[in-house]
């Protein structure tokens, strides 16, 4: 026990010593962080405000557009072939073009623009004018204002999932889907990651030699499970200072960038909804409700089921996949060679990833439930499942098929391990390693 | 008495035999040649007795106990396939590897700094070991070897890559070793390091033993009572002052005099030979001929 701990210690600090953990530790976060901010940045600061030139011919959408902070619609007086040609005099980006229309409404509308317009002002001007259109062939055809206005109210979806016993729960899913989603990939990646760099490190005793001066003083099972768990709690470091730095900084990010973040909006309507008039008054309560409504599906979720399992499928997935790792690293002589042998043990881990769509649609059907009872591909499949909710005796039945393999699989490794890290200089095939199972 | 002993050893990889019924008795405090060809099985009896592998039959005693995890602190194992970790220091290295043999960590440094400054290698310390040349590289392996002081050494073919002047370093700490009490074990098919330092051997060939015992009682066993002479004799023919049932195995002449290898019916005749010679020569060199290792390892691999 006290030597595996000493392999452990080896493991674990001669990598968190290296400068390519170091660099990865801090600019993974950096880069992840980028991936929330940066969108945001380009949302709010690069883009220039957008003016477009109205020419219109039917006289009918003289209204119909409101303008935002990105886009401003000017009407020009002249006639189409002149704004053309003075668009870009008078400071417009593009001028839209409404012909008269021959019988009632326009068919057919025309932006004419130097630069793409972009989808976003294609969008919003299709929506104002289809919008304007309904409402006025509503009324032509004698439908009232009330009742055109009550059109425009839709409803929200709720899906209440019942229990056994009567409870109700509220369903949660698109959240369900980003939490499976992350979580699973985030079990995928840390296996395969750490799983190789076991194997990597299997490969370096053999090539550097050392292997046989070690195991002349602890058994290969202590060194090979000493390097698993070591490079596990590099990763768990690794995975930890990522949680943080990441949330550190784009925690600062969100200051920098209050006012544009619509987050902070939300915030300070809240704090002001009390002494905002009574007509903003309902729009600022449908606010409270939607954010209520969140939080209450936040709430339903079992947090501590979760990370419980979370936590348990990371471990024992890396562990499992670990033991085949190091095994693939005992048999080879280089990283040339690991193709062939990589190959099969990664496909149970592909496919799981592959079934993400398919178990997100339906988590309860067949796909989802044996992909998450066999072990090789259950630490991804029933992390993609359990925020939808699992009965416990899946869950039970995949943790301990899961345990078990995770026995299983570190035996066999570890037999092939033992009789290959003592083999140079070759080719090992796949008929080679059934017999080594049986030395 | 003997410190290890292993009693019929037979190990099986799949098909192939790597050892059929081999024994060995390792006296204390002497040093064992194990010798043998490539691929007679050596490396598997050592593994066996470092319990890297464990044999199918038969059994390994180390100080009369039978072989167990905890005597792993009292062997010093320097196998043939032999490295360091390239990225790590020396130094941190050094002391891993002690520790795994299960010295404390400040016992690790007190050791390894008295070998370094015997060594005068102590500015190593903190290089990483892909610095360091090969020779540099064996040096340390050799000095985590001894480190911890175990009762039995054993190398594996460990002169090999070294230079000359390592190898007479290496020699000259075996010897010392074994006579501040270790026990050596020491693999080679380097015939000439053999007679220089072993006491005893075992010869190893195709899996089984095919011969051990004393060195010198071996080569007593190989000799074949031949006698190397020079003498000046200008008038008489070397076959016709002799008696008859001496037989001249070589004769060759030198710048002044000859040379010759005669074959003696037993060694009881030698003094009969010397009167002849000296009746009518002059003598420069009488010599028994004692075989090499060498001869003896060759002619018994060839032969079995």
């Amino acid at each position: 026990m006290n030597k595996i701990w000493l392999v452990i210690q080896r493991e674990y600090l001669s990598r968190v010593q290296k400068k390519s953990f170091i660099i990865m530790t801090i600019l993974g976060p950096i880069l992840m962080a980028a991936l929330f901010i940066v969108p945001v940045y380009i949302a709010t600061v690069s883009d220039e405000i957008k003016v477009v030139g109205i020419v219109d011919e039917s006289g009918f959408f003289t209204d119909a557009f409101e303008n935002s902070d990105k886009l401003k619609f000017k009407e020009m007086h002249m006639d189409i072939d002149e704004a053309k040609e003075s668009y870009k005099k008078i400071g417009y980006n593009m001028v839209l073009y409404i012909p008269k229309p021959s019988y009632t409404y326009p068919k057919k509308i025309i932006i004419y623009s130097q630069s793409e317009p972009g989808m976003n002002v294609e969008r919003k001007i299709r929506k104002s004018i289809n919008d304007d259109l309904r409402t006025m062939r509503l009324k032509d055809a004698g439908v009232g204002d009330d009742v055109i206005s009550a059109m425009k109210d839709g409803v929200n979806l709720t899906s209440i999932k019942l229990g056994e016993n009567g409870s109700e729960e509220k369903r949660t899913g698109t959240l369900n889907f980003i939490l499976g989603t992350v979580l699973s990939l985030a079990i995928y990646f840390f296996i395969f990651f750490y799983g190789t760099q076991v194997m990597r490190g299997v490969i370096e005793e053999k090539t550097s030699r050392i292997i046989e001066v070690i195991i002349s003083s602890l058994k290969p099972f202590q060194l090979m499970m000493g390097k698993i768990i070591g490079l596990s709690m590099v990763g768990l470091t690794q995975f930890l200072l990522w949680v943080i730095i990441t949330t550190s900084i784009i925690t600062g990010a969100k200051f920098a960038f209050s006012d544009n973040l619509a987050e902070i909006e939300k915030y300070q309507m809240q704090k002001t909804g009390q002494v905002i008039d009574p007509a903003n008054q309902v729009e600022v309560n449908a606010q409270y409700d939607k954010t209520a409504e969140i939080l209450e599906t936040v709430m339903s979720i079992d947090f501590k089921v979760i990370i419980g399992s979370f936590l348990f499928y990371f471990l024992f997935g890396y562990l499992l996949y670990g033991a085949l790792f190091a095994a693939i690293g005992g048999a080879v002589d280089n990283d040339a060679d690991t193709q062939q042998f990589i190959l099969p043990v990664t496909i149970p881990l592909i496919i799981s990833i592959m079934a993400l769509q398919p178990i997100t649609n339906n988590p309860d059907g067949p796909v989802a439930f044996w992909l998450s009872i066999i072990p090789l591909t259950s630490p991804i499949s029933m992390m993609i499942r359990i925020p939808f909710g699992v009965p416990w005796w899946q869950l039970a039945l995949s943790m301990s098929l899961l345990v078990g393999g995770f026995i299983f699989f570190t035996w066999v490794a570890g037999k092939i391990y033992r009789v290959g890290i003592l083999m140079y200089g070759k080719k090992i095939s796949y008929k080679e390693l059934w017999k080594w199972l049986r030395y | 008495m003997d410190l290890l002993v292993a009693e019929n050893i037979t190990k099986t990889f799949a098909k192939h035999r790597a050892l059929n019924n081999v024994s060995i008795s390792v006296p204390e405090n002497s040093i064992f040649g194990l010798l043998g060809p490539n691929g007679a099985g050596k490396t598997t009896l050592i593994r066996i007795i470092n319990q890297i592998t464990g044999p199918d039959s038969g059994k390994v005693f180390l100080g009369g106990e039978k072989l167990q995890p905890k005597h792993i602190e009292y062997i010093g194992y320097l196998p043939e396939e032999r490295g360091l970790y390239k990225k790590m220091t020396v130094g941190e290295q050094s002391i891993y590897l002690a520790r795994l043999k299960g010295l404390s960590k400040s016992d690790a440094k007190k050791q390894l700094k008295y070998w370094f400054e015997k060594y005068e290698i102590g500015a190593w310390w903190d290089k990483k070991v892909e610095e360091l040349s090969k020779g540099m590289q064996q040096k340390i392996q050799f000095i985590i070897t001894i480190l911890h002081k175990p009762k039995l050494l054993i190398f594996d073919e460990p002169f090999s890559g070294f230079d000359p002047i390592n190898t007479n370093l290496l020699k000259e700490e075996i010897l010392n070793l074994r006579n501040e009490g270790a026990t050596v074990i020491f693999s080679t098919h380097n015939m000439a390091s053999v007679e220089e330092i072993c006491d005893h051997i075992a010869l190893i060939n195709k899996s089984k033993k095919i011969l051990d015992g004393k060195v010198s009682d071996i080569q007593d066993e190989y000799k074949t009572s031949t006698y190397e002479i020079e003498y000046d004799s200008n008038t008489t023919q070397l076959s016709e002052f002799i008696p008859s049932n001496f037989e001249i195995v070589m004769k060759e002449e030198l710048e002044r005099g000859f040379r010759a290898k005669i074959k003696l019916p037993s060694d009881n005749h030698t003094n009969e030979l010397l009167t002849a010679l000296m009746k009518n020569s002059r003598i420069k060199l009488f010599k028994e001929i004692i075989p090499s290792m060498n001869e003896i390892f060759i002619r018994k691999v060839t032969n079995n």
